[in-house]
C-alpha cells in the first residue's frame, strides 16, 4: 500500500477519535459545571482547558474562559486544530484523498458527518443546545467506526486505521485521566471524599462507561477501581490496555503480513508489557499522574516509529 | 591539441540531506573536432543511474545518492583529443531540429535594446552576420567577473555593460534570434595557454545555425570562435538548460557549492 | 441558421430517438423533478464535483445533469469510430515523425515554425521513440454536428483529455434510475472503459519490464479540479494514486514509497502537465514533479502516458493541418472534416476575420476551457471591439471559425423539455491496439441558445448512448 495512502488512513483514525473525546470532554465540562463548587463554575472549565493544553490558544483568543465562548472554541472553531470542526473537517479531507481506498459506507459516513456539519454551522447558535451538539458528534464517530468495521476490507489499510484509533484512544484516556487527577482536584484532602467520587462518577459517564464500571467492579466508586478499570483492565473499551493490545495485535498483523518486523513492533510490545505489569498499587506508588505521563511520552514514540517505518515511505 | 580536464564539484549541506537526484551533462560527445581517449565521471556514495545520448546528442547520465549524506563530491577526469574547426561543428550526431532553438527562454527574451544591438549587425550572409553579431556583443559587454550572477538575463547584461561569458553567450542568442539564426548556448571547458587570457577553465559560449555549414561555435567572451582549446560538453537553451549538473536534495538545509577546474595540455 | 435537432425532424421522430418519444411524453412532471433531485443527490453522494480554475466559490459545485440521454445510431457510430480512430492514429504518427525526422516539415506540409517553435513541442524527447511508437494513448476528440450526417471536429485533446468520469458516472446513474430504458433500447456499454485503459497503458510497459507491468495515474493532488476523475481511474483499475511525492527515482529505475518499502513503477499515467514531470528537465521551481524522471524515461526504464511532448499534437495552430496528416502518413481521405479555420497569423486570413467578426468564433490558440474566447453572434459590440483590438496586436495568438449551427438534443429545462445545444468527446485509446469504446461525454449548454457547452461556463453533461445494431 502506498505510504501516503497508510498515512491518511491513520489519520482519519486519530481525527475521528480526537473528535469523539472532545466531545466527551465538552459534556464533562458540562456536567462538572453543574456542581456546586468553591471557585465557581468558570475555573472548572478553566481546569479542563489547562489539561488539554488547549488553555493559552483558548485565552488567546477569548480571554475569560465563559462556557459558551468554551463550546465555540472546542467545537465550532477553525483556528483550533483539534476543534471538532477542524478534526471531521480533516478526517474527511483524508478520506477524500483516499476515496478509493475506503468502501462507499465509509466514506459515506465520514461526507455525511462533513455535510451535516457545514449544517450545523449555518444553524443559529440559540437553536444548538450543547448535549445536541456533543450527541451527533459521538453518533458519528460510532458510524464511521461501524461501517468501518462492517464494511471494511481486512488489509493493510484496516490495519492503519485501527492503529491510528488505538493510538489516539489511548493517549486520550491518559489525558482525561490526568485531566481528572491533576486539575479537576487541586487539594489532596479532596481524597475520598463525596465530591471526589462524584467527579470521578462523571469521568466514567463522559467515557461511556459508567454502568460497565460497575457491572465489572460493583461497590463504591474507588480511585484505585477506576485507575483498575480505565489502565488494566482488557474488558474496559477505553483502558490502556485494550489500546495496547490493539495496537499489538494490529501491528503484529503487518509484520505477518509484510514478512518483516520494525521498531514499531519492539515498541509497541514495550508498551504493552509496562500496563501489563503494573500493579494498581505501583501505579499509585509512581503517582499516577507520573505514570500517565510516561505512557503519553512512549506511545508518541511508538506514533513515531510507526511514522518511520510505514507511513512516511522512507523505509528501504 | 590533447588536454586533460580535472572537475571537481563539491556540495555541502548544512544539515545532512535524504537523498540527492542529479542528471549530468558531464561527458563530452565525440565529433570531427573532438574526440574522447578516457573519461570518467564519479559521485562519492553514488549510484549510477539511467544513461542516454539525447536529442542534441549529448550523453546524459543520472545519479543518485541515498543519504544521509552531509557532501556530495562529483569528479570528472579525463582526456581528449581536440582540433581547430574554426568553430564548426562538423560530424556531431544529432537529431533536434535547428529550427527549435529559435525559441526564447526568460534569460534570452529580447528587449528593445538588444533588438536594437541585433539589427546594427550586418554582413553579407549569414556567416558574416553572425561573426558581426558575435562582435557586436564582445563591444557592448565588456568582461567583468562579479557584477552578473547565474539568474542575470541577457537584457539586464546589456544594461549593465559588463558580465561573465554565460551573460555574452545568452545575449548572443537573443539578438541572433532575433535576427531569425537559431542559436544555442554551449557548456564545456577552455584551456587558456600562456598567452591566453585568464578566463575560467569553466567555460560556455553560444552556437549559431548557418545553413549550408550547420552549427558554428561563437565566444563572444573572447572574441572569436571555439578551437582547439576548447572542449564540448553539451547544449541547451540557455545556461540552465545546458548546465553541465542539474540536481536536487531532498531535506536537509543550505547548499554551498564549491568548483575546481584544471585543464592541462598533455603530451601526444 | 437552421438548427439539426437530433431527435425530431419537423413532427416526426428520428430513429435512435424512437424509444424515448414515449418514456418523456409519459412521464409525469412530479416524476420528473423527484428523479432529478434524486440523480443529484447521487453526485453529490459519490463526490463528483468540479472546482473551476481562478473562480473561487464552491469547491464541491456539481456540474449539472441532465437527464435526457443523447442518442446514436449503430450506424453513425460505426462512422464516427472509423473517422476517430484514423485521427488518432495520424495524430501519434505525426508526434513520431517531429521527434523523428520530420518528414512532413521537410515535404513542407506543415510550416516548421508551428512545430519546433511551439511551447508544447519538447526538445527532451527529440530522437526518442516511446513503447509501439505511441505518444498519445488517450485521445479525446471533440466533435460537434451540424446535420444527419454532417461531423466536424472542433479540437484534438493528445495530452490528458478529462471528462471520462462523467461519462461512465452518467451511465451509472442512469442505469439506476431508469432500468427500464436499458430494457427497452439495446444501448452498448461503456463501463469496460476502465479495463480497455489499463489493457491500453499496460501494453506500452517499457522493455525493460519483466513480467506484468505495474501502473499508476499521477495527480498534481487532490486540490485538483479533476481529483476525483484520477481517483475514480485509479479505483477502477486497480492500480494507486500516486502525487510525485510519492515516486522516487533510484538508479535507472522509478519506485513509489510503500509500506513495505520501495515498489517499481512501469508506467505512468500522468494528469500532471509535461512542465511539472521532472524538475531537473524542465520548471526548475516544480514541487509536483520527481527529480530525475525523465533520465529514466528517456532510457527506457519508465513508460509515460501520454508522452512529454504529445501537446504538440493538439495545439490550435497545429489542429488545421491534422487532414493533411491524414492523407500524409496513412494515405486516406479523412473521415471527419476539420471545422474551417482561419489562421489569423495569415495576414488574408486575418483580413477575413477582421471584417467579419459578428459572425465568428475567435479562440486563443493556446486557450483552454471557454475561456478568451469570441463567440461573434452572441457578443456585444464592446466585445467585439475589444477582441478586434487584441487580433490586430497579437494576431498569430488566434484562430477564428464560423459559427456553426451546434445540434440540439431534447434536454429538461423549467418549463418543460427544450432543445439545447451539445457536443461530444470521445475517448479514443491508443496502445497495442486503438480502443474506442461506444460513447463518450456528451456537453450541453443549459442556456437557451447558448454555443457554450465547457462546464465552467454553465454548461452540464448527458448520458450519452450507442444503440447496438
Amino acid at each position: 500500500m502506498l505510504s501516503r495512502t497508510a498515512d491518511n488512513l491513520y489519520w482519519i483514525a486519530r481525527y475521528m477519535e480526537r473528535a469523539d473525546t472532545v466531545a466527551r470532554l465538552l459534556e464533562v465540562g458540562s456536567r462538572i459545571s453543574l456542581l456546586p463548587s468553591a471557585q465557581g463554575y468558570r475555573s472548572e472549565w478553566d481546569s479542563l482547558l489547562q489539561a488539554t493544553g488547549m488553555a493559552h490558544a483558548f485565552a488567546q483568543k477569548y480571554g475569560d474562559p465563559v462556557q459558551r465562548n468554551i463550546e465555540s472554541f472546542l467545537f465550532f472553531d477553525r483556528d483550533n486544530p483539534s476543534s471538532i470542526a477542524s478534526c471531521i473537517t480533516a478526517a474527511r479531507e483524508n478520506g477524500r484523498i483516499v476515496r478509493t481506498a475506503l468502501t462507499t459506507q465509509v466514506w459515506d459516513a465520514l461526507n455525511t458527518a462533513f455535510q451535516e456539519l457545514r449544517q450545523l454551522e449555518r444553524s443559529a447558535r440559540s437553536s444548538l443546545e450543547l448535549s445536541r451538539l456533543t450527541d451527533w458528534t459521538m453518533r458519528h464517530a460510532a458510524m464511521l467506526r461501524g461501517a468501518i468495521d462492517a464494511t471494511l476490507l481486512r488489509d493493510d489499510g484496516f490495519n492503519f486505521l485501527n492503529i491510528g484509533y488505538y493510538l489516539e484512544r489511548g493517549d486520550n484516556t491518559a489525558r482525561l485521566m490526568d485531566v481528572k487527577y491533576y486539575v479537576l482536584l487541586p487539594r489532596v484532602d479532596f481524597v475520598g471524599s463525596g465530591l471526589d467520587n462524584y467527579q470521578w462518577t462523571t469521568l466514567l459517564r463522559a467515557m461511556g462507561a459508567q454502568r460497565a464500571f460497575h457491572w465489572a467492579y460493583g461497590g463504591d466508586v474507588t480511585a484505585m477501581k477506576i485507575a483498575d478499570f480505565l489502565i488494566r483492565n482488557p474488558q474496559s473499551p477505553r483502558s490502556l490496555a485494550t489500546c495496547t493490545a490493539g495496537l499489538m495485535n494490529h501491528l503484529g498483523r503487518l509484520a505477518k503480513a509484510y514478512g518483516r518486523e520494525t521498531e514499531a513492533q519492539d515498541k509497541a510490545r514495550h508498551l504493552a508489557s509496562g500496563i501489563e505489569t503494573a500493579t494498581v498499587e505501583a501505579i499509585f506508588d509512581e503517582g499516577l499522574h507520573e505514570f500517565l505521563t510516561r505512557y503519553i511520552a512512549e506511545a508518541a514514540q511508538l506514533a513515531n516509529a510507526i511514522h518511520d517505518s510505514y507511513l512516511s515511505g522512507e523505509m528501504r | 591539441m590533447r588536454l586533460t580536464v580535472d572537475h571537481v564539484t563539491r556540495y555541502r549541506y548544512d544539515a545532512p540531506v535524504r537523498s540527492v537526484v542529479q542528471s549530468h551533462r558531464l561527458t563530452p560527445s565525440s565529433f570531427s573536432g573532438q574526440k574522447l581517449i578516457d573519461w570518467e565521471v564519479t559521485v562519492s556514495a553514488g549510484i549510477k543511474g539511467a544513461r542516454h545520448r539525447d536529442g542534441a546528442g549529448d550523453v546524459v547520465q543520472g545519479w543518485t545518492i541515498a543519504g544521509p549524506v552531509a557532501e556530495v563530491t562529483v569528479h570528472v577526469r579525463g582526456t581528449v583529443d581536440t582540433e581547430d574547426l574554426a568553430g564548426v561543428l562538423r560530424g556531431h550526431r544529432e537529431t533536434v531540429a535547428p529550427d527549435c532553438y529559435l525559441r526564447e527562454t526568460l534569460p534570452t527574451r529580447i528587449d528593445v535594446a538588444l533588438a536594437d544591438l541585433a539589427s546594427k549587425a550586418s554582413g553579407p550572409d549569414t556567416l558574416a552576420l553572425a561573426h558581426a553579431l558575435s562582435a557586436a556583443v564582445s563591444d557592448a559587454i565588456a568582461y567583468r567577473p562579479g557584477v552578473t550572477h547565474a539568474h542575470t538575463t541577457a537584457a539586464e547584461a546589456l544594461a549593465l555593460g559588463e558580465g561573465v561569458c554565460q551573460d555574452h553567450a545568452h545575449a548572443l542568442m537573443a539578438c541572433a534570434r532575433s535576427r531569425g539564426i537559431p542559436a544555442r548556448y554551449v557548456s564545456g571547458y577552455l584551456f587558456a595557454d600562456a598567452d591566453g587570457q585568464a578566463h575560467e577553465a569553466a567555460h560556455a559560449w553560444a552556437e549559431l545555425h548557418v545553413a549550408g555549414l550547420g552549427w558554428v561555435g561563437f565566444d563572444p567572451a573572447n572574441r572569436c570562435c571555439p578551437d582547439a582549446r576548447y572542449i564540448r560538453l553539451g547544449s541547451g537553451f540557455d545556461a540552465q538548460d545546458a548546465a553541465p549538473i542539474r540536481g536536487i536534495a531532498r531535506g536537509g538545509g543550505h547548499e554551498d557549492m564549491d568548483v575546481t577546474v584544471a585543464i592541462q595540455q598533455a603530451a601526444q | 441558421m437552421s438548427q439539426f435537432n437530433e431527435m425530431y425532424q419537423g413532427s416526426s421522430v428520428r430513429m435512435p430517438y424512437a424509444r424515448l418519444q414515449d418514456w418523456v411524453a409519459t412521464m409525469p412532471e412530479e416524476l420528473r423533478s423527484l428523479k432529478q433531485a434524486e440523480a443529484e443527490a447521487l453526485f453529490r453522494r459519490i463526490g463528483i464535483t468540479f472546482a473551476v480554475y481562478g473562480e473561487g466559490g464552491d469547491p464541491d459545485r456539481l456540474i449539472p445533469f441532465d437527464m435526457f440521454p443523447r442518442v446514436f445510431s449503430g450506424a453513425e457510430w460505426s462512422k464516427l469510430e472509423r473517422g476517430i480512430k484514423q485521427r488518432a492514429r495520424a495524430l501519434n504518427a505525426f508526434l513520431v515523425d517531429v521527434y523523428g525526422r520530420g518528414e512532413i516539415i521537410r515535404a513542407g506540409r506543415i510550416p516548421g515554425r508551428l512545430v519546433y517553435q511551439n511551447e508544447a513541442y519538447e526538445k527532451a524527447v527529440s530522437g526518442f521513440v516511446p513503447p509501439k511508437g505511441v505518444y498519445s494513448h488517450i485521445v479525446g476528440v471533440d466533435i460537434v454536428r451540424t446535420g444527419p450526417d454532417e461531423f466536424y471536429v472542433l479540437e484534438d485533446n493528445c495530452r490528458t483529455p478529462s471528462g471520462v468520469s462523467y461519462m461512465l458516472e452518467s451511465r451509472e446513474i442512469m442505469m439506476r434510475m431508469f432500468p427500464d430504458l436499458f430494457r427497452e433500447n439495446r444501448i452498448e456499454p461503456v463501463d469496460n472503459y476502465s479495463e480497455k485503459l489499463r489493457r491500453t497503458l499496460a501494453s506500452v510497459a517499457p522493455a525493460k519490464c519483466k513480467g506484468e507491468p505495474t501502473v499508476v495515474i499521477l495527480t498534481p493532488g487532490h486540490f485538483n479540479s479533476a481529483y476525483y476523475e484520477h481517483s475514480l481511474l485509479a479505483d477502477l483499475m486497480g492500480v494507486e494514486l500516486v502525487e510525485g511525492q510519492d515516486l522516487f527515482v533510484d538508479g535507472e529505475y522509478v519506485y513509489m514509497r510503500t509500506t513495505e518499502g520501495p515498489q517499481r513503477v512501469d508506467v505512468i499515467y500522468r494528469r500532471i502537465d509535461d512542465a511539472y514531470l521532472d524538475p531537473l528537465c524542465f520548471r526548475p521551481d516544480s514541487m509536483l514533479g520527481i527529480p530525475g524522471l525523465m533520465d529514466v524515461y528517456r532510457s527506457g526504464g519508465v513508460s509515460i502516458c501520454s508522452a512529454p511532448g504529445a501537446g504538440v499534437a493538439d495545439d490550435k495552430a497545429v489542429y488545421t493541418y491534422v487532414p493533411d496528416m491524414v492523407r500524409f502518413y496513412l494515405g486516406e481521405e479523412p473521415i471527419l472534416q476539420n471545422v474551417p479555420t482561419w489562421q489569423c497569423g495569415r495576414e488574408d486570413d486575418l483580413k477575413h476575420v477582421l471584417a467579419n467578426l459578428p459572425e465568428l468564433v475567435v479562440k486563443e490558440v493556446h486557450g483552454s476551457g471557454g475561456y478568451g474566447m469570441l463567440v461573434g453572434p452572441k457578443a456585444s459590440k464592446d466585445d467585439i471591439e475589444r477582441f478586434r483590438l487584441k487580433l490586430t496586436e497579437d494576431p498569430g495568438n488566434y484562430i477564428a471559425q464560423p459559427t456553426l449551427a451546434l445540434s440540439t438534443v431534447p434536454t429538461f429545462v423549467e418549463e418543460g423539455v427544450a432543445p439545447r445545444h451539445v457536443d461530444l468527446r470521445p475517448y479514443c485509446l491508443v496502445g497495442e491496439r486503438i480502443e474506442l469504446v461506444p460513447g463518450g461525454l456528451t456537453r450541453v449548454a443549459l442556456k437557451e441558445g447558448s454555443l457554450v457547452v465547457n462546464s465552467s461556463q454553465g454548461g452540464g453533461v448527458k448520458d450519452t448512448w450507442v444503440l447496438a445494431e
